[in-house]
């Protein structure tokens, strides 16, 4: 999607789904800070009007917490990711700005929610947003397959956030990934020398 | 009033001769403060076919939801079922249809703790949608979908649609809609009552059709039939394509 963006630089971000066997793993990747963690397991990359995504995310974030407080467990993915939908469907024509919520918990374990300019939510196995995310609709359906292991999975993100960050304008720079699993987060940062080269004259 | 004699305003602060008066208030005036209660759908479906046949109704409706001309999510449903005798498709804006399905799942959920052994009927699912889209319509805050409801109920048959009421013009929805009408008015216009199985072939040779002319249309649907024993919501699927005619094809001139 074509979104406007208030900050001049970067407007991509990525988040991937990846399955297992023993291991549950959530891959998200962002450039300056587009990633915000509003729970222990659980990111939200923002896409489009800056400001209105953290507007929300902070409404959102203190939702979450108040919801994991009075229910005395980590919240559900669902449930955060609903928190987001209400705040932008209910709020549709003042915000423009889409969510990607992304992490693990005890129910059903690594999720991915987007939840659309409009305030539509939807689960999906990966989904990517942002200006940059356009160019890598083809790479992403071709390169994309369930139950990638952990590496394959970071491969995945790194390569579809070089490719997408070399043909956006407003997309560059460094690409930040976090992966998300049981026993913790973990953050990748990738500067922008070190992404993966690809055919570019 | 300007030196000449000329009457420059209509009254005071209003509009000049050949202007439209902006109400104070009113948002209409294009790029004057925020933009509220003037929506635009996003994410959207398309077209919901519904056919009536001998026992019952078939609804059908691609599982594609559409951002602008990206073929964005593939996979999603339009289609549901409200209660044993009632089921709903939508097109249009996919976040209104998630809103009014949450509304009507639960009053659903409400109406079956009553425990009374009455349900809502499709007519009467129908009528309260009608007035809830108008109501909001009336607002200048739309629900910006067509819905189609078809439903079986005390043996007798029900299929109607309702609309967002404010008369646009630019959904492909309408369009590709009445596009339909001249094949299933084949099949349905000259026998009183059609099959279950013609319904059914009707309905997939029109998705096919669809799938062929509509531009933001793709090739997975579902199909949900209700009749007396209840609803059955069947799909994904997909229809075969016949291509061959691309050998044929061998230039402009």
């Amino acid at each position: 999607m074509c979104l406007q963006e208030s900050l001049s630089n970067v407007s991509l971000y990525l988040m991937c789904l990846y399955l297992h066997f023993t291991h549950r793993y959530y891959v998200s990747s962002k450039t300056i800070n587009k990633l915000i963690q509003v729970h222990d397991r659980i990111f939200c990359c923002i896409a489009g009007s800056l400001a209105d995504a953290q507007a929300v995310t902070k409404a959102a974030k203190f939702q979450i917490s108040f919801h994991s407080i009075q229910m005395e467990s980590p919240p559900l993915v669902k449930a955060a990711a609903s928190v987001l939908k209400e705040l932008c469907y209910n709020n549709k024509e003042e915000l423009q700005a889409g969510f990607i919520t992304a992490g693990w918990d005890r129910k059903k374990g690594p999720q991915v929610y987007t939840v659309a300019l409009g305030g539509m939510l939807l689960s999906q196995p990966f989904t990517i947003g942002g200006s940059g995310s356009t160019y890598i609709y083809g790479y992403a359906d071709a390169k994309y397959k369930p139950d990638m292991s952990r590496e394959e999975c970071l491969q995945f993100a790194t390569n579809a956030l070089a490719l997408a960050m070399g043909r956006d304008n407003v997309s560059g720079g460094v690409a930040h990934l976090v992966v998300i699993t049981e026993e913790g987060v973990e953050h990748v940062v990738i500067p922008g020398d070190k992404l993966p080269k690809f055919h570019d004259e | 009033m300007d030196p000449s004699g000329l009457k420059l305003n209509f009254w005071e602060n209003g509009p000049k001769p050949g202007q439209f008066y902006s109400f104070p208030g009113s948002s209409l005036t294009p790029g004057c403060g925020p933009i509220k209660h003037t929506l635009n759908p996003m994410v959207t479906g398309t077209s919901v076919l519904g056919v009536k046949f001998t026992g019952g109704v078939i609804i059908a409706a691609d599982m594609l939801g559409s951002y602008g001309s990206l073929a964005r999510f593939r996979n999603i449903s339009r289609l549901m079922k409200v209660n044993d005798s009632t089921i709903l498709g939508a097109s249009g804006d996919y976040a209104d249809y998630q809103y009014m399905k949450q509304i009507i799942e639960q009053m659903v959920i409400d109406e079956e703790l009553l425990g009374d052994g009455h349900s809502y009927s499709p007519k009467a699912i129908h009528s309260w949608l009608t007035r809830v889209m108008y109501n909001r319509r009336s607002k200048m805050n739309p629900l910006w979908n067509t819905v189609v409801i078809g439903g079986f109920y005390n043996d007798e048959r029900w299929l109607e649609f309702s609309n967002l009421a404010v008369c646009l013009g630019l959904f492909s929805v309408q369009l590709f809609f009445v596009s339909m009408q001249p094949l299933m008015r084949e099949v349905v216009e000259n026998k009183v009552e059609i099959t279950k199985d013609e319904a059914r072939a009707l309905i997939e040779r029109c998705l096919k059709v669809l799938y062929y002319r509509d531009a933001r249309s793709y090739n997975r649907h579902e199909i949900a039939i209700v009749t007396k024993e209840g609803v059955e919501i069947v799909g994904p699927m997909s229809c075969e394509t016949n291509w061959e005619i691309a050998h044929m094809v061998s230039g402009f001139e």
